[in-house]
């Protein structure tokens, strides 16, 4: 197709979902939290729906089920009945109060209906309710994740002594990863708060009874302490100011801050650990060592095979900075960069990032998929990562997927994927080069006699 | 109640949601249904779009443009099982991903250009554009557009009335029977076929539309079209020239099967190919509306053929479920009472029916079949869900994928009965394939290691 380098109108195959989905996921990294989003009961059952595939956990979140009457005489008494059922059937701590696209252009005030909500509530009510705007046209699920973050910072955080933990921003991360994450700090021997944390809410153990709102996530007060902290590490490099929270923190209550992207690829994991050293008055322990010099020699081991790699990712913006990096770490040419987002420092990022491979990589902001479908069959892609969205280019033009992000709805386990740390690098880098290999293995006899045995036609062609 | 006291329930459910609830034998007014949700109790329901997708969305040459914004459109990408034996355009996305601006200035000019975009591209016969919430908040006139555009490309451009809260599920339903109406009528009358009838209400989920085509070919009888499993616009066009409709989803097409009754004379039969029984009655059924010896004497031969085939499947199956007890929450009422049945031909016990959007007579029928102390329950919750099941001491349940992580976590058995399976569970195959993944699910031996004090 010759269209790609036209301004099209029409999004086909999307990257994104949108801001409300994204915003849910901060509230679910919350300990004993619940989420309603105000407007109409579809657009709740989708994101549930999609959410549950991913991490074949329940998802439960409520819904103002605004009716075509809500929409002409507003929805706040829809609302406030939500938010009394909410508090009946789970008694959560905390709600998270999302708009969506109809909310916002009916012109719904979150912040006056949950105020006047709480007045209302009277003296008992303890729960302390987070208003969000999402508008689902205001941007993708990235969009959301970071909106609400912020939000529960910016509403959450207040004066508080100091204490000797530090601040621990993600993106949208894998619970695995995030488990990692929190693994490397506690070898470290550093307290920390990490926000949000969905380790054990969105990939909880069987247990019995069951739990309405699952164990685990970060709680309330240590959020609201936030402001206390010794420092701020964030895993999010492409974040305007305006939307940061560490750097909120870092100005409102001069909390130092520590901007780093996600700890993919060597130097990324070495620069945590570096800072962790900073902030740690330990020696970096001998079992990372022993990882760091495993993934040294894994990236030694595999690096012939690498080079033959030539790569399409599309991720959220952290995680495909981070899958680059390790791609342009280790041979593998990353030709199509891709994301359903708009930031405009990530382009920046990655044209750095690749600046020394062998050909330009494209990059592609607010993309969809069929425009990277059309980039793939120019630069001669044989290789995918990203989330399952990506299956159908793999089904079409047969290039083969490596599964890393969300959603993941056509296998097993997407909330168990570890790529960041020395050993999820190490995971991710065996993933995609065994996928390299599988694809050389199965073809190479067929194609090497394909190409190479002319003899016995040219032979019979003699007599 | 057993196990729970009364206080402790009471707590669990909602006070304006009692009413949808009922056990049988317990209480005598009838269930309350086709209402709203109630705010807050986090419903299972989806919206009128989706039904509205539902329907339309297996007809594979067509283009399906969802005029709203990115989410809509984005989380119904591909998400269903039907098939196609031709053109793949319907497993595409399509979207006019509206922003800020557009919905500040209206999103008409930008819908007029994304067709002209789309027809460029792909080259359709048929573009449907489907209307979300906000399409009728910012007022968009969909109609104009879609008129002005077919009239500049010459192809068929429908708009789908399928604002999300406009209604749920069965109002989407609705809403694509009407396109599908006004897409199929024509000035001229059509000469009719012999031995020939539409199929309603199967969309080809894993094959399951060519499943009752062989069926009803190797007897004879020649299905026109498939509406709306596997069809193209063409054959769909073709529909009036058929001499009988028959119906199996009659939740989401009994409508379309009325209403061409009054606009064709075209009689109209219930049937259904879910379960061995159903299956062998509905051949039968069908064949002796068409009178005809050639056609029930090979009706039987098939018949007979295939459940010595594939009814030892699900005898051994029903061996070792006996007195299992059942949880059924689906969509819609029809296939919630055919499921019943299916129990039954595996000698299970229902001990819990919930639907999304089930009817009155729906709820009715339910209510006869079912044994005492059977939950019946309308736009039921997870904390519903989780309450009842529990409480009867369900072994299964069958639902939805929003369902199913609830079940696992419950440690209860679970199969999907939705638009995303990936085998046929139609005829006497799919009656087959039912009782393995029964079995299969029900019998599994981790159940035995859910205990929590092995270590
Ligand atoms: S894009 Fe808007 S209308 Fe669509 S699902 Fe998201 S919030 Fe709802
Ligand atoms: S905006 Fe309306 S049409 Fe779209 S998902 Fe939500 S309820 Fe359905």
């Amino acid at each position: 197709m010759t269209k790609q380098n036209r301004v099209r109108n029409v999004t086909e195959n999307p990257c994104n979902m949108c801001m409300p989905m994204g915003a849910i996921v901060p509230f679910k990294g919350i300990e004993n939290a619940m989420i309603i989003i105000h407007g109409s009961q579809g657009c709740a059952t989708y994101m549930r729906r999609h959410m549950a595939e991913h991490f074949n956990e329940p998802i439960d979140v409520a819904s103002s089920s605004i009716t075509e009457q809500g929409t002409i005489y507003g929805g706040e008494n829809n609302l406030k009945k939500g938010l009394e059922n909410v508090m009946q059937l789970y008694k959560p701590e905390l709600v998270g109060i999302l708009s969506t696209c109809l909310a916002e252009t009916i012109g719904e005030d979150l912040g006056r209906t949950a105020s006047s909500f709480t007045r209302e509530q009277g003296e008992g009510f303890t729960a302390r309710l987070v208003p969000v705007s999402t508008p689902g046209y205001g941007g993708g699920h990235y969009e959301g994740y970071i909106q609400a973050l912020y939000s529960i910072v910016v509403q959450l955080s207040q004066k508080t002594e100091k204490h000797d933990r530090i601040n621990v921003f993600v993106p949208h991360i894998s619970p695995a990863d995030i488990r990692e994450i929190k693994r490397i700090l506690e070898l470290m021997e550093i307290k920390y708060t990490l926000l949000p944390d969905i380790s054990e809410t969105l990939d909880s153990p069987y247990i019995q009874p069951y739990r309405r709102i699952p164990a685990g996530g970060t709680p309330l007060q240590e959020i609201e302490a936030m402001p206390g902290a010794r420092a701020t590490i964030e895993f999010m490099t492409m974040l305007e100011d305006e939307l940061s929270p560490g750097k909120y923190l870092e100005s409102e209550f001069g909390v130092p801050l520590y901007r780093l992207p996600l700890p993919m690829g060597i130097e990324a994991c070495d620069e945590l650990l570096r800072v962790l050293k900073k902030l740690s008055s330990k020696a970096v322990p001998e079992v990372i060592k022993k990882e760091r010099g495993r993934l040294l020699d894994a990236m030694v081991d595999s690096h012939k095979y690498n080079g033959a790699g030539r790569a399409a990712v599309f991720a959220e913006p952290e995680v495909l900075y981070g899958v680059t990096r390790i791609m342009a770490e280790n041979g593998i040419l990353p030709a199509v960069l891709a994301t359903g987002s708009k930031s405009p420092a990530l382009k920046k990022l990655l044209q750095s990032l690749t600046a020394d491979c062998d050909e330009k990589a494209i990059i592609l902001l607010d993309s969809d998929f069929v425009s990277i479908q059309d980039h793939c069959a120019n630069r001669k892609i044989n290789l995918a990562v990203g989330n399952s969205d990506g299956r159908f280019i793999s089904e079409q033009v047969g290039i083969p997927l490596v599964r890393i992000g969300f959603p993941i709805h056509d296998r097993i386990g997407g909330q168990r994927i570890l790529s960041v740390g020395y050993n999820g690098t190490m995971m991710l880098m065996d993933r995609i080069t065994n996928t390299l290999l599988a694809e050389k293995l199965s073809s190479y006899r067929q194609d090497m006699y394909q190409s190479l045995y002319k003899y016995p036609s040219a032979a019979a062609n003699d007599h | 109640m057993k196990n729970m006291a009364m206080k402790e329930l009471d707590n669990e459910i909602i006070k304006e949601r009692s009413k949808s609830i009922r056990t049988k034998g317990r209480q005598s007014q009838p269930i309350q249904c086709e209402a709203d949700s109630v705010a807050g109790c986090v419903s299972q329901r989806a919206c009128v779009y989706c039904g509205a997708r539902v329907v339309l969305n297996p007809i594979t040459d067509a283009v399906h443009l969802v005029h709203g914004p990115i989410g809509c459109a984005s989380y119904t990408w591909d998400i269903r099982g039907s098939l196609s034996s031709g053109s793949d355009l319907y497993r595409y996305s399509f979207s006019t991903d509206l922003r800020e601006e557009d919905i500040i200035f209206g999103g008409e000019k930008k819908l007029a250009r994304c067709i002209d975009e789309l027809v460029e591209r792909y080259h359709p016969g048929l573009l449907l554009v489907y209307a979300t919430c906000i399409v009728g908040v910012i007022g968009d006139d969909l109609g104009a557009v879609c008129k002005a555009a077919s009239l500049r490309h010459k192809i068929d451009i429908i708009p789908v009335e399928s604002a999300g809260f406009s209604g749920n599920k069965s109002d989407g339903y609705r809403a694509a029977c009407d396109v599908l109406l006004r897409m199929i009528a024509s000035e001229e009358a059509v000469p009719k076929k012999d031995n020939c009838l539409n199929y309603l209400g199967d969309f080809n989920l894993a094959g399951e539309a060519w499943i009752i085509k062989s069926y009803l070919n190797e007897i004879g009888i020649h299905v026109n079209v498939a509406i709306t499993g596997d069809s193209t616009y063409d054959t769909l066009l073709e529909a009036p020239s058929a001499s009988l409709n028959i119906v199996q989803c009659a939740g989401s097409m009994g409508y379309m099967g009325k209403r061409m009754e009054q606009i064709y004379g075209m009689p109209c039969m219930n049937i259904s190919f879910l379960g061995l029984e159903d299956t062998m009655d509905s051949l039968r059924r069908i064949s002796s509306f068409f009178d005809n010896y050639f056609i029930s004497s090979r009706a039987e031969a098939l018949i007979k053929r295939e459940y010595e085939l594939y009814a030892p499947v699900v005898e051994s199956c029903r061996a070792r479920l006996q007195d299992k007890k059942a949880a059924i929450f689906v969509g819609g009422g029809f296939k919630a009472i055919s499921l019943i049945k299916q129990f039954r031909e595996l000698g299970m016990e229902v001990v819990m029916v919930g639907t999304q959007t089930g009817r009155e007579e729906e709820y009715d029928t339910i209510h006869q079949m079912v044994t005492d102390g059977t939950v019946v329950l309308d736009d039921a919750n997870p904390s519903e869900l989780e309450t009842f099941m529990l409480e009867q001491g369900a072994d299964l349940l069958v639902g939805g994928v929003k369902e199913r992580p609830l079940a696992f976590k419950l440690g209860i058995a679970f199969i999907d009965h939705n638009h995303e399976r990936k085998h046929p569970l139609s005829g006497f195959i799919g009656a087959a394939n039912f009782a393995q993944e029964v079995y299969a699910t029900v019998c599994s031996p981790v159940w035995r290691y859910l205990n929590l004090d092995g270590i």
